[in-house]
C-alpha cells in the first residue's frame, strides 16, 4: 500500500499546527480541542499545550541515570563461586570473559546492551534537550528519527539484568558452582529505568516548535 | 504572524493533531491495509487493518493463557555431573529476593510478568466488548490508556533474549535442556509482537469514542 498523506488544512507553504491555530492537540490520541480544554474528550488523558516543565524533567531523570550508571560499572554484577573460589565480575569483566571463551557474538550483544546503548542514550538525550534551545546541525527529521530510536532501543539495555537473574536462579549447585547477583545489577536496572523515564519526559513537539519560531 | 483560519468547535472532531509534531490534519477515511502518515514529520498516524479488533482480542487472550503456563511450568533444566537444577520463571524472579536485592526482585517480576499481564487484561477489558459488538465497558478509555502507558515497560521479549545469552554462558559448564515454559514464553513473545502489529492507536481511540456515544 502506498503511503498517502492526510490533508493539512493550512497547506499553503507552511505547516499549520494545533498550537498555531490556538488549539490543543492530544499527544495520545490526536483529538483536537479548544484552548480551554483540560482533559481529552476522546481518551480522557490530561491535556497540555506545551509542557514547560518537560525539559527540566528530562534533565533530572538523565542526571539520575548517569549517576547510578557509575556504580553499575564499578561494583560487581555477578558473584561466581566454583569449588570454594569466588570471583567477581563487573559488566566489562563479563564481556572480557565471554571474549576469552570465544563467544564473540554474545560478547557483542552484552557489550552493546550494557555499554554502547546506555552511553549512546545519555549523549542522544542530552543532544536532543540542548538542541531545543540552540542552533543545531541535524534538521527536524533527523532529530525526530533520533528520538524514535532512543525511545525504542532504551529498554533493550535491561538484557543484562535478566541474564544475571536467570543465571542466579539456574546455577545453584552449592559447593560446585553458584552464581549470585551483585549490587551493580540494582544500579544498572535503575539507570535503565531512569533514562527510559527521561526519554519519555521529552516532548517531541518541541523539536518542531523551533521551526515555527523563526517564520512567525 | 500569518493569518490563521478560524476553526469551528464542531469541526474539531474531524481534525487530527500529529502526536509527535502537532501538525494539524483533516481526518480522512483510511482504507483497511492503508497507511496515513503525518505530512510534516512522517510519523505513522493510522494503519487500520481488516478485522483488527477481533484479532487483537484473540491474541491478547492467547497471550494471557501462555503467560500462566510460562510462569509456572519448568523453564530450564540444568545438569552437571549428577547434579541437576530445575528452575521456572518464578525462580528467576526470586533470584534477587535476598536482602538489599529485594526491590530488584519485585522490579523483575513486574517487568517480565506483572506488567505484560496487566497490559493484556487492560486491552481485553477495553476492546473485548466492542469485538463482540457491544458498547465499550465503563472506563474502557482509562483501561486502554493504561495499556498504552505500560507498553515500554512490558519487557517479555527482552527477557527471552536474556535467556539466550544466559544459555550460552552456562553451556560450557553444564547440560541445559529447555522446559515447556520456555516454549510458552517464546510463543508469548511472538503473539505479543503480532498483536502490537495489528494495533492502530488512532483507529482504536476513534472507535472507542464512536461506540461509547451510540
Amino acid at each position: 500500500m502506498s503511503a498517502d498523506d492526510m490533508e493539512n488544512p493550512g497547506r499553503t507553504g507552511e505547516v499549520l499546527t494545533a498550537r498555531r491555530a490556538g488549539l490543543i492537540g492530544c499527544g495520545r490520541c490526536g483529538r483536537v480541542h479548544g484552548p480551554a480544554a483540560r482533559a481529552c474528550l476522546r481518551c480522557g488523558g490530561a491535556l497540555v499545550g506545551r509542557d514547560r516543565m518537560s525539559l527540566q524533567r528530562v534533565w533530572a531523570w538523565l542526571f539520575a541515570g548517569i549517576v547510578v550508571y557509575i556504580p553499575a560499572n564499578i561494583y560487581p554484577m555477578l558473584l561466581t563461586s566454583q569449588f570454594g573460589r569466588t570471583s567477581e565480575n563487573t559488566i566489562l569483566g563479563g564481556v572480557i570473559d565471554l571474549v576469552d571463551h570465544g563467544s564473540y557474538g554474545i560478547a557483542l550483544i552484552v557489550f552493546t546492551a550494557s555499554v554502547v546503548i546506555p552511553i549512546g542514550k545519555f549523549i542522544a538525550i542530552a543532544y536532543l534537550a540542548l538542541s531545543v534551545k540552540s542552533a543545531v546541525v541535524i534538521r527536524g527529521h533527523g532529530r525526530q528519527r533520533l528520538y524514535e530510536v532512543v525511545e525504542f532501543i532504551g529498554r533493550w539495555s535491561m538484557i543484562d539484568v535478566f541474564v544475571v537473574a536467570i543465571l542466579a536462579a539456574l546455577v545453584q549447585f552449592d559447593f560446585v558452582a553458584t552464581v549470585n547477583p551483585g549490587i551493580a545489577a540494582v544500579s544498572f536496572a535503575l539507570s535503565v529505568a531512569f533514562t527510559m523515564l527521561s526519554a519519555q519526559s521529552f516532548d517531541p513537539k518541541v523539536i518542531w516548535d523551533a521551526y515555527e519560531a523563526d517564520d512567525t | 504572524m500569518t493569518e490563521i483560519p478560524r476553526i469551528a468547535e464542531a469541526d474539531l472532531a474531524t481534525l487530527v493533531a500529529c502526536p509527535a509534531c502537532d501538525a494539524l490534519h483533516r481526518m480522512a477515511e483510511v482504507p483497511a491495509g492503508g497507511r496515513a502518515r503525518c505530512h510534516r514529520c512522517g510519523t505513522l498516524l493510522m494503519a487500520p487493518r481488516e478485522g483488527a479488533l477481533t484479532r487483537i482480542v484473540m491474541l491478547s487472550a492467547t497471550a494471557l493463557v501462555l503467560m500462566v503456563a510460562a510462569v509456572f511450568f519448568p523453564f530450564l533444566e540444568l545438569q552437571a555431573g549428577g547434579l541437576h537444577q530445575r528452575s521456572s520463571v518464578f525462580d528467576a524472579v526470586m533470584a534477587f529476593s535476598e536482602g538489599l536485592m529485594l526491590p530488584l526482585s519485585v522490579a523483575v517480576a513486574a517487568l517480565i510478568v506483572l506488567l505484560p499481564l496487566a497490559r493484556f487484561v487492560a486491552i481485553l477489558y477495553a476492546l473485548a466488548p466492542m469485538a463482540l459488538g457491544w458498547a465499550p465497558a465503563a472506563h474502557a478509555a482509562a483501561a486502554f490508556r493504561l495499556a498504552e502507558a505500560l507498553k515500554p515497560w512490558a519487557m517479555a521479549e527482552i527477557f527471552i533474549i536474556g535467556v539466550a545469552v544466559a544459555l550460552v554462558k552456562v553451556a560450557g559448564l553444564a547440560q541445559v535442556s529447555l522446559g515447556p515454559a520456555f516454549w510458552a514464553f517464546a510463543a508469548l513473545v511472538m503473539v505479543t509482537a503480532l498483536k502490537d502489529n495489528f494495533m492502530c492507536r488512532l483507529t482504536i481511540w476513534k472507535t472507542l469514542e464512536e461506540r461509547a456515544r451510540s
